[in-house]
């Protein structure tokens, strides 16, 4: 066999691997995909968004508890991580560019996104579910809401520093103080990047269980009462997925199939902004 | 005047992440020195841990962290970088750009249906081939890997695409085969990044909680064989968490949580600083 054979049937192993491994990947993640596709709508009907949660072997038991738990609890993160990860952004982009600090801030935030998203939860745990003496919603919205504000710090950042210098000088020579260029120049050129990272930011927080396990906990019952443990889907969904009772583990599946409609949803949505932004 | 205000605002908020990551580690720290005062380096070396003997030693469960993990990326990498190589070299732009999305899309799915459909799926088939209960580390380190399987193959993708196509074209002018472009351009040139994403999606996978949850089995013992039920820091801290009835219960678990947070904090630092940071530095 000569040189040239060899490489050329080596060429062909790997391309095959490498293929091999791309159709064994996908199958996986489509089987789970299928999974979640099919228990979900099985499991899927009207009375889920009506009910609440119930005893296992009632009819009569559903999600809206942990549906909209899991709305308030999202809502408030978003008030809490939005405001400050776009203002922690702007200043790293606009005042602190290429500072020190500026960089420093920048590690760490990006460190604080990849670290275990439970430690949060028992940080969170330490400093107001201890004080306060017990679980509440705002524990809850304030481990997401720290998880939150490293997302959209990056992307703001990011997306602050696509808007042209000249913009902004444009804006300078007429007379406008910084604050203004940055209010009405700044963000308008980047209102659609902007919203593309609060939208990936909700969806990522959207998702998280282990933040809110010790946090907000968990509620079987519906509640709006901010100062008490508060229902979400993905924790609810971890407690019925590991009953031993068939009609809670039918509930959990409907859950997941919900939160990651909602989630690839927003992933979508996201997605979609930024291209129509750009092909304006 | 309200440009001062805004001045302070922005940057006062810039503070607050190094602020609120300083008061996580104080905090951590804070509420573990009752267990080291307690335990010293046993808290590290011991396996024992019994709530009811006020013993905690975290050994199995800084084990199980690291083994589940070590097993995750044994799998996942090698298929990571078939499927990286598939995406950046191989697939057609159609195929690419339909596979690129759902890769991304699927690494969005919340990690809490990984670990559902690994215990409800995943599980029995383990039990079916090797006997056992089927929950353990085995399960754990197979959910970990397809769990981080899309982030990791997408960022070792766009690693292997920052290699200018002058090069790759200059190699196959002179005649070199997919492979040769691949092993002798493309690997040595994105080396740093490459290695750089897979260390990150290993950060990822120490910290990972619920999708093995699931499929652990919260059992403190070292295991000895793969298919032992075992556990691990995030799932001893989501399972035992509101259980602890006591103040050291409580010490030792956030003992754990800042051996967690630490762990994870040195590995990606180490991918974002040492490789990342050589990439950006090269270009």
């Amino acid at each position: 066999m000569t040189a040239t054979q060899k490489r050329v049937i080596a060429n062909r192993i790997v391309l095959t691997l490498s293929t091999l491994s791309a159709v064994i990947a996908l199958g996986f993640l489509f089987w789970i995909l299928g999974v979640l596709v099919m228990k979900g709508l099985s499991a899927l009907n009207w009375n889920i968004f009506i009910f609440e949660g119930a005893p296992p072997g009632y009819a009569e038991s559903g999600l809206r508890h942990a549906l909209v738990g899991q709305a308030i609890l999202i809502a408030m993160a978003t008030a809490i991580g939005v405001p400050l990860g776009i203002l922690a952004g702007t200043y790293l982009s606009e005042y602190g560019k290429n500072s020190k600090l500026a960089h420093t801030i920048r590690d760490i935030s990006d460190i604080m996104m990849s670290a275990p998203s439970i430690v949060i939860g028992a940080f969170v745990y330490a400093v107001v579910v201890m004080p306060m003496g017990h679980f509440s919603a705002w524990a809850g919205a304030i481990a997401l809401g720290i998880i939150m504000i490293p997302i959209i710090l990056r992307t703001t950042d990011d997306m602050l520093q696509l808007v042209p210098g000249t913009l902004r000088e444009a804006a300078f020579a007429l007379g406008a103080p910084k604050y203004k260029v940055i209010m009405d120049v700044v963000y308008r050129g980047a209102k659609a990047g902007i919203l593309t990272g609060i939208l990936l930011g909700i969806a990522r927080v959207g998702g998280e269980t282990a933040p809110l396990l010790f946090t907000s906990f968990n509620d079987n019952f519906f509640t709006t009462n901010l100062n008490d443990a508060m229902p979400s889907l993905t924790v609810t969904m971890f407690n019925y997925a590991i009953s031993p009772y068939e009609d809670w583990q039918q509930l959990g599946w409907a859950a997941a199939f919900i939160l990651s409609m909602f989630i690839l949803g927003l992933n979508i949505l996201g997605r979609l902004v930024l291209l129509m932004s750009r092909s304006k | 005047m309200i440009d001062k205000i805004f001045f302070n605002m922005t940057r006062t908020s810039a503070l607050l992440i190094l602020f609120i990551v300083a008061w996580i580690f104080v905090v951590l720290f804070n509420h573990s020195t009752e267990a080291m005062h307690a335990f010293g380096l046993d808290f590290i070396t011991q396996d024992e841990w019994a709530p009811n003997l006020e013993k905690f030693g975290a050994y199995a469960a800084i084990f199980g962290s690291v083994a589940s993990t070590f097993l995750a990326m044994l799998l996942a990498v090698p298929v990571a970088i078939g499927v990286a190589i598939f995406l950046s070299e191989i697939a057609h732009d159609k195929i690419k750009g339909f596979f690129g999305v759902s890769v991304e899309l699927l690494a969005a799915i919340p990690s809490v249906i990984y670990g559902m459909w690994g215990l409800f799926y995943f599980v029995p088939i383990i039990r079916d081939i090797f006997g056992g209960v089927g929950i353990g580390l085995l399960a754990a380190g197979i959910v970990l890997a397809i769990m981080i399987l899309p982030f990791m193959a997408a960022v070792t993708r766009d690693a292997m695409n920052t290699t200018p196509d002058i090069l790759k074209e200059s190699a196959y002018a002179l005649g070199g085969t997919q492979w040769d472009v691949i092993k002798d351009i493309i690997i040595p040139y994105a080396k740093a990044g490459i290695i750089g994403s897979l260390i990150l999606a290993l950060g990822r996978a120490i910290g990972e909680t619920m999708a093995v949850t699931f499929v652990m089995g919260n059992v403190h013992h070292t295991p000895s064989s793969i298919l032992d039920p075992t556990t691990s820091i995030p799932v001893t801290l989501a399972n035992e968490f509101t259980e602890a009835d006591s103040s050291l219960y409580f010490s030792s678990l956030f003992g754990l949580a800042l051996t967690l947070l630490v762990m994870s904090f040195v590995v990606i630092a180490i991918a974002k600083f040492y490789f990342l940071r050589k990439v950006r530095n090269g270009q």
